[in-house]
């Protein structure tokens, strides 16, 4: 029976290069594209030489980045069956990092969209949803744990079939320094939940293939993007689809923007954002 | 639009389908050779085994040891590197140390007597028993990051030794930071007379093993090495059998 390693000639170090190096024309259906201008999937309208970050992260996976203030960052479903979950951090001082309960609380609205402000714990605009095609995204459930996804798909083994999604925030922030206590409630974008009158969560799942979601840096930020199910996903099997990203740079929301005075909240919260990068230097 | 790839796997009582890129196990004709602890004194017989594991293929895995204890790891398949770190289980601060190590024994490979040295240069572990030429410790371990380096892109959302480390040192509180130099059990990375360095086949065979008796209290985390680009793991990735054993109070001396 012929096995994998016959195909490999790895008896010398010099063969064993040659071997490892003869490997590097492939290419995945899941892979960070490098340079990002090589991207196969550049969103229309984009225009592929601007790209800083291009990338499909798999299903089960993870990514993270530093980006820029004013970076344009997309997130796409092609399958309609992605779960983008994102925590970002100001990249300048990470103890500033998301808030959910600001996020939803101060805009008086618990639904993202275009628009929607992604807010600090400590009154700044971290990001805001420029563009949404989706509308089906959630701001309570957070993502899964292994205790969650060990009771729901029988393991959560990080090498395994249903890894979860504090699991790989926990990678993804330990790349930059960052560990347990720096992992914060995260958002989910492309699965829905609604809220009941009695309160009760009811998963609304996915608009369908081919949503995206755009949004813009309004600090420098650090990304993390984990890609599993929902936690309320009904489905038994962990079934996540592909998840595409895309960045390239542009302008955080200043003066001059109709979204900069968009509500009297968003506009203090743009305020105090621009203050602190002006402060900056940046 | 392109279907996502989906596969079938058994965990525990139940099949899951998932869509998550897992990686392969071994193929069904693998010869597998659990074998036994390695006896590391005259009075191994009458060891107890105080624990009896096996580690899944790709699969990261930790214990804590006693002074005295004896870790035995079984390459049960053959040629599957068992990525290792180790660390003072009372001040993770001390870990395990290549450079320390190997200047002290002034050799670049660990053998049987090798003594396992700490950044602050005191004994964690030693090598009491070993049945393969010798075990590599300078070609660190892979990383999803450093395979895009010597493999391409396409292997960057493949599962990896840094993936397991991190993930099982989280449980003990550790991170990226405490990442350091570590040993790879029954990996062959030979350094020629030119200084040419790299991964080959591998030296091991079903069943054969390595035995290391604690020399303080230490944590040991290993990661079961997911890497199907290189011959570390012969391309068919095995489970490992970490067995630790007690050794035995055989006269009243040594209760004293």
């Amino acid at each position: 029976m012929t096995s994998i390693a016959d195909e490999h000639q790895t008896d010398s170090v010099l063969a064993a290069r040659a071997d490892a190096r003869a490997q590097a024309a492939r290419t995945a259906d899941y892979m960070p594209y490098r340079p990002a201008s090589t991207s196969p999937v550049v969103p229309d309208g984009v225009d592929r030489d601007s790209l800083v970050w291009a990338e499909t992260v798999a299903p089960g996976g993870y990514t993270h980045r530093v980006i820029a203030r004013g970076t344009r960052l997309r997130l796409d479903d092609p399958t309609g069956s992605a779960c983008a979950h994102v925590i970002l951090y100001n990249a300048l001082e990470t103890n500033e990092r998301l808030n959910v309960a600001d996020t939803i609380k101060i805009p008086w609205q618990a639904y993202l969209g275009t628009g929607h402000p992604l807010l600090s714990g400590d009154g700044r605009a971290l990001a805001t949803i420029t563009a949404d095609t989706s509308g089906r995204h959630d701001t309570f459930c957070g993502t899964s744990t292994d205790e969650s996804a060990t009771a729901k798909y029988g393991s959560a083994a990080p090498e395994g079939p249903s890894p979860s999604g504090r699991s790989r925030f926990l990678l993804a922030a330990a790349k930059h320094g960052l560990t347990g206590r720096d992992l914060p409630p995260s958002v989910s974008f492309f699965q829905g939940v609604h809220v009941e009158a009695d309160g009760g969560l009811t998963f609304t799942g996915s608009a369908g293939e081919g949503t995206h979601v755009e949004l813009v840096a309004e600090l420098p930020l650090l990304v993390l993007i984990v890609n599993v199910p929902h936690p309320l996903d009904p489905a038994d099997d962990y079934l996540v689809g592909p998840l595409r990203v895309h960045a390239w740079p542009g302008d955080p929301t200043l003066v001059g923007n109709p979204q900069f005075t968009a509500t009297p909240e968003v506009n203090r919260a743009y305020l105090n954002s621009i203050d602190y990068a002006e402060a900056r230097g940046l | 639009m392109t279907t996502t790839l989906t596969t079938a796997h058994t965990v525990g009582d139940r099949v899951i389908e998932t869509t998550v890129p897992v990686g392969a196990h071994y193929s069904e004709d693998t010869i597998l050779d659990p074998n036994g602890p390695l006896a590391s004194n005259a009075d191994a017989d009458a060891d107890s085994i105080v624990l009896d594991e096996t580690v899944a293929p790709l699969a990261p895995w930790s214990a804590r040891l006693l002074a005295g204890q004896t870790l035995t790891i079984v390459d049960v398949g053959g040629n599957q590197s068992a990525d290792f770190l180790v660390y003072n289980a009372h001040d993770t601060l001390e870990r395990y140390s290549t450079p320390d190590t190997l200047a002290w024994q002034q050799n670049a490979y660990l053998r049987e007597e090798s003594i396992l040295r700490s950044n602050l240069g005191r004994p964690l572990m030693t090598v009491t028993g070993n049945e393969i030429d010798r075990q590599d410790t300078i070609g660190g371990a892979c990383s999803k990051e450093s395979n895009t380096l010597r493999y391409g892109f396409h292997t960057e959302h493949q599962h990896g030794c840094r993936e397991n480390f991190l993930s099982e040192a989280a449980r003990h509180g550790l991170g990226a930071r405490d990442l350091v130099s570590n040993i790879n059990w029954f990996m062959n990375v030979p350094v020629e007379a030119d200084g040419t360095l790299g991964i080959v086949d591998g030296m091991s065979a079903p069943g054969k093993r390595v035995a290391l008796r604690a020399e303080m209290d230490v944590l040991v985390i290993v990661s079961n090495c997911p890497q199907m680009n290189n011959p570390c793991n012969d391309f068919n990735c095995t489970p490992l059998r970490m067995i630790v054993t007690s050794p035995a109070l055989t006269t009243k001396e040594n209760h004293a």
